[in-house]
């Protein structure tokens, strides 16, 4: 069960993810993110909720290292990431695992080579993942797609394909970003359930949704991101697993 | 299962599109720009060569005119005068000139005169001098004075600076001619390499954010750009290599013409085409992917 993220101590070397006074600006506009100062401890499982440009993908882009923040310090894994070498940082990035909202799949790959890809890039050779990737997409409903390529896939097949590279490394930290947003209940409680699994091997998660429904029912802490500023907001019922 | 898909005989897929619709165009472009490169390097070299023989022809070469003296006729001063300056040392061969070529080079001058034999032309004689060490107007003219012959020694050094400095001035604007052709064909490859890296954004993130290392992302783009722009290179220097050839053929021996003495080593000028256009196109590569790489952290 995960610990207060807002409370949690400074400096814990054991959290995943630790924000301390975090602000973030784009340019010269104005700040979407003001003086953040949060932790997420290992095995935790929140919702990051919001409204509309309330900076919850931002949020998320902090925390994949796909930004900088202008003022703060982020640490991911007990590491100081303003200050990590250049060659930790894929490294780093490699332990995470993304559902980007634009999913970026890659349309001249198939299913199978999109899913397989992180395993691809971490130096695995492809006798050691092939039937893990593919018991991984029959899981995700793609078993018989895993030969198509995306351009051909339907909106929730593309979003199940992005969930199942996001995990197929079995990543210490999962982040998704609306990764329900394409699919019918039934696959969103699929996915849920896919998210729930990870949490229970020991992945920290972290889910940016606008389903409140799932978030109502699934039991589970969220952070709620509005002007700027982050709070905890306590599970509602019983937990759905 | 998919019975389309067999999981056990699946070979991952390259990482980067085997082939881009842009790639074409980019192969074009630069193969054009690799061609016009290739055929300025071929035209620069064989005008240099032709300038070094126009010079070179006119310092190899003095014109003596001979003036008779009294009661000598104009053959026998020439003869003197050849043989004394065949024995002077410097000079390879002395040709007394006909006196038909002493009219010939007078009559632009004079027009058709009926009596053109009656003129007091004078006689010239051709000296042809050595090459590794050549007579001096001066040791000619002393060689002359020394035999009693009444001549004027031209060395034609007044037309030899102009020569020499137009063939310095040919030179040197092949030069940079050649300099600012194969300069924009180098900004083209990075140009048209940096396009074709921005449309590929999408793999670029996607790689970087799993977790690859960046040096690893640009030596994707670097032998992909780098192959392309190789092949490119290998076309427009093999079609500048042809037309240089056919060029070659079409002049015989000289060349297209003896001011464009083009010889078959010439055609090698262009093999380091290829190679540059590759280097160019993989440092575009690798600058444009570290920048795009460094713009996502």
């Amino acid at each position: 069960m995960s610990r207060n993220p807002i409370a949690s101590p400074a400096n814990d070397p054991a959290e995943v993810v630790r924000f301390d006074d975090v602000s973030m600006r784009y340019g010269r506009g104005p700040e979407i993110l003001r003086d953040l100062s949060f932790g997420l401890a290992p095995g935790s499982f929140h919702f990051l909720t919001g409204p509309s440009g309330a900076g919850k993908s931002s949020l998320l882009k902090l925390i994949y290292l796909a930004t900088r923040p202008s003022k703060g310090l982020i640490h991911l894994f007990g590491q100081d990431i303003a200050h990590a070498e250049a060659t930790a940082r894929p490294e780093l990035r490699r332990r995470i695992g993304v559902v980007f909202q634009d999913l970026l799949l890659l349309d001249h790959m198939s299913a199978f080579d999109n899913a397989a890809l992180p395993l691809r890039i971490a130096g695995l050779r492809p006798d050691d993942y092939r039937g893990d990737v593919a018991e991984l997409l029959t899981w995700v409903g793609l078993g018989t797609r895993m030969h198509a390529f995306p351009p051909t896939l339907a909106g929730g097949e593309k979003q199940r394909l992005a969930i199942a590279r996001a995990v197929v490394t079995r990543p210490q930290l999962l982040l998704a970003d609306e990764p329900t947003s394409n699919v019918d209940h039934d696959m969103a409680l699929r996915i849920y359930r896919l998210f729930v699994e990870l949490n229970r091997l020991g992945a920290t998660i972290l889910i940016a949704t606008h389903d409140q429904d799932l978030v109502a029912r699934s039991g589970r802490p969220a952070l709620h991101l509005e002007g700027g500023k982050l709070s905890l907001r306590a599970p509602q019922g019983p937990t759905l697993t | 299962m998919s019975e389309m898909f067999d999981p056990a005989r699946w070979r991952p897929a390259p990482f980067l599109p085997e082939s881009e619709t842009r790639d074409g165009a980019l192969v074009f472009v630069v193969a054009v720009l690799c061609f016009l490169a290739c055929m300025t390097a071929i035209v620069v070299i064989a005008g240099d060569r032709a300038a070094h023989g126009w010079s070179g022809q006119l310092a190899e070469q003095a014109t003596v005119i001979v003036r008779p003296r009294p009661g000598e006729t104009p053959d026998a001063a020439a003869a003197a005068a050849a043989e004394t300056l065949a024995g002077v040392q410097g000079v390879a061969e002395v040709r007394a000139l006909e006196p038909e070529k002493a009219y010939e080079l007078v009559k632009p001058w004079l027009g058709d005169v009926a009596d053109v034999e009656d003129l007091p032309v004078p006689r010239l004689v051709a000296v042809t001098l050595d090459k590794k060490r050549p007579a001096t107007a001066n040791e000619l003219k002393t060689a002359l004075k020394g035999a009693g012959v009444d001549g004027i020694v031209d060395d034609h050094a007044l037309w030899l600076e102009d020569v020499r400095r137009a063939a310095r001035i040919t030179r040197g604007m092949g030069t940079v001619i050649f300099l600012l052709i194969a300069s924009a064909a180098a900004a083209a490859v990075a140009f048209a390499t940096r396009a074709g890296l921005a449309a590929q954004r999408d793999v670029v993130e996607v790689l970087h954010f799993t977790g690859a290392e960046d040096r690893y992302i640009s030596q994707l783009f670097q032998v992909r750009f780098a192959r392309a722009a190789a092949v490119a290179g290998l076309i427009g220097a093999g079609g500048a290599m042809l037309a240089g050839a056919i060029l070659r053929l079409m002049g015989g021996s000289q060349g297209l013409t003896p001011a464009l003495p083009i010889a078959w080593g010439d055609l090698l000028a262009v093999v380091p085409c290829p190679l540059m256009a590759a280097g160019v196109a993989a440092l575009a590569a690798r600058w444009t992917s570290l920048g795009l790489i460094r713009e996502m952290q």
